[in-house]
């Protein structure tokens, strides 16, 4: 058979072009409605509470807390079949929005996963274009992204 | 297979067609649509198809000439979360997505395992009954489901839904015209869809436990003029066991968090006071995208389900639910 591919984002969505390449840099950028100041993501042109279709790339503190997950034992597509078992988390920002990436490979052997348990965001590079956020757990005086971006707005 | 090429293999002509894109919630939310159709009359006679090889397409066995399904094929409505957002992450199926509803709803109320056990049971005793059933003859006891490994957590191997090569079809017409025919119609009393918000993105939902179902179960309860209390027979749409359980309290059949306590002691099977999935489901029948859901309402209305038969049974409600969790509901009454 035919080894398939690890999936990337492959969009011509200049929204979600633009995410990735934040983590590329090492950044974790959400969008942040400039008429009303909300934040969201998944990435959308417009914004679902004042419909203003203005927004900035703020960064994020890339500290959360763990909302649900799930710890996946059978791979459903061969390029994962090597990484299981691999944990998928849903983590609530302290931005209020909501972020789903994987816990890094270093926690997973020894995680005890509970909902609230605080997470920080990491990044996976897969190309030079795009990382992927990650989480590890959160340990007292544990950096995380935004403790060195600048938070102000990016152009 | 489109409509349109469906309709020249039968050598009819269309008056009308759509596709419903919502996942497992389609064929219950396309019984509402050939409804509409028919009142307004649009079209006579709606034909409700749905076919695929579940098994033998998606997960090809060694050797086969079969090319894997696409991720997120037949999922049109999410495709650009699923390509830019789930699949890099290794969250590419179902099993997956729908394990962060049920390890939130299952952690927040201490839901044991054996609720969903009781689910898996249910349909396997049910398929015991039907002939029609894939796993007729290969009943499943609780230690069984206990000991099974996991897939993805909290679903273990018989919280997840049979792979079927399948296909299942009804058609809708209007009452006049069915009480012409032979057998005993069945009305559709009521139907509704809801989705959640976002319906595109699980993560970002104010509250994670708000599916769809919940404003859908109470539009078509409210439209059908039919109480909960009096349905004799519900037919809930099970990819995963979980997912009966979030539906049941969505229905309001039980308060939230109360599953585990409703599903106990054989109330969910045959003989208990709520039986669910009298055919055995996409648990233990086949999986026919819950198209076979609806046919086994109407069989149970006609009184035509044998061995699985709820007696005297006058009300069905059957539900859908797909994608991200988007819900839908018919009520039917024997006619």
């Amino acid at each position: 058979m035919t080894v398939l591919a690890r999936p990337v984002p492959t969009s011509d969505n200049a929204m979600w072009v633009a995410f990735y390449a934040h983590c590329a840099r090492g950044e974790l950028r959400f969008q942040r409605c400039e008429q009303c100041a909300g934040w969201r993501h998944p990435p959308r042109p417009m914004c679902p509470r004042c419909h203003s279709a203005r927004w900035e790339w703020v960064a994020a503190t890339g500290r959360g807390r763990v909302h649900s997950w799930t710890i996946v034992h059978q791979a459903f597509h061969p390029a994962f079949a090597a990484d299981v078992p691999y944990a998928i988390l849903l983590g609530e920002m302290e931005e209020g929005v909501r972020l789903i990436a994987r816990l890094s490979k270093t926690d997973m052997p020894n995680a005890r996963l509970a909902l609230d348990l605080p997470l920080k965001v990491e990044f996976e590079p897969v190309s030079n274009e795009i990382a992927l956020p990650t989480f590890s757990i959160a340990r007292a005086g544990d950096a995380a992204p935004g403790d060195t971006v600048p938070s102000e707005p990016e152009g | 297979m489109t409509a349109d090429e469906l309709a020249a293999n039968l050598g009819v002509e269309m008056s009308y067609a759509v596709t419903h894109q919502q996942g497992g919630a389609s064929p219950t939310a396309a019984l509402q649509t050939a409804a509409l159709i028919v009142t307004h009359g649009v079209a006579r006679n709606v034909l409700v198809v749905m076919g695929w090889n579940g098994y033998s397409a998606i997960r090809p066995k060694r050797g086969s000439k079969a090319a894997p399904l696409k991720l997120g094929e037949g999922l049109a409505a999410l495709s650009t979360t699923l390509r830019d957002y789930y699949n890099p992450q290794g969250a590419t199926a179902p099993a997956q997505w729908y394990a962060w509803l049920a390890m939130r709803h299952k952690q927040l109320y201490g839901i044991p395992d054996e609720a969903t056990g009781a689910v898996a049971v249910a349909a396997r005793k049910h398929a015991q009954q039907n002939s029609h059933a894939l796993m007729r003859g290969r009943p499943l006891d609780m230690q069984t489901y206990l000991a099974a490994r996991w897939i993805s957590e909290p679903f273990r191997l018989f919280d997840c839904c049979l792979e079927t090569d399948g296909a299942c079809a009804i058609i809708v017409s209007t009452e006049d015209r069915a009480r012409d025919l032979r057998t005993k119609p069945v009305l559709v009393l009521g139907a509704a869809q809801g989705r959640p918000t976002p319906a595109d993105d699980i993560a970002s939902r104010a509250d994670l436990l708000k599916i769809g179902l919940a404003s859908a179960a109470r539009r078509a309860l409210q439209t059908s003029g039919v109480k909960l209390s009096d349905i004799d027979v519900f037919e809930i749409y099970d990819c995963f066991t979980y997912v009966v359980l979030l539906q049941i309290e969505a229905l309001g059949l039980c308060g939230p968090g109360e599953c585990g306590d409703f599903v106990k002691g054989g109330s969910i099977e045959l003989g208990g006071r709520c039986p669910i999935n009298t055919h055995g489901g996409l648990l233990s029948q086949g999986h026919a995208w819950g198209l076979n859901h609806v046919v086994e309402a109407v069989r149970q209305l006609r009184h035509e389900a044998c061995g699985a038969q709820v007696p005297a049974a006058q009300l069905g409600l059957v539900t859908g639910w797909g994608d991200f969790g988007d819900g839908s509901v018919a009520i039917l009454g024997r006619g």
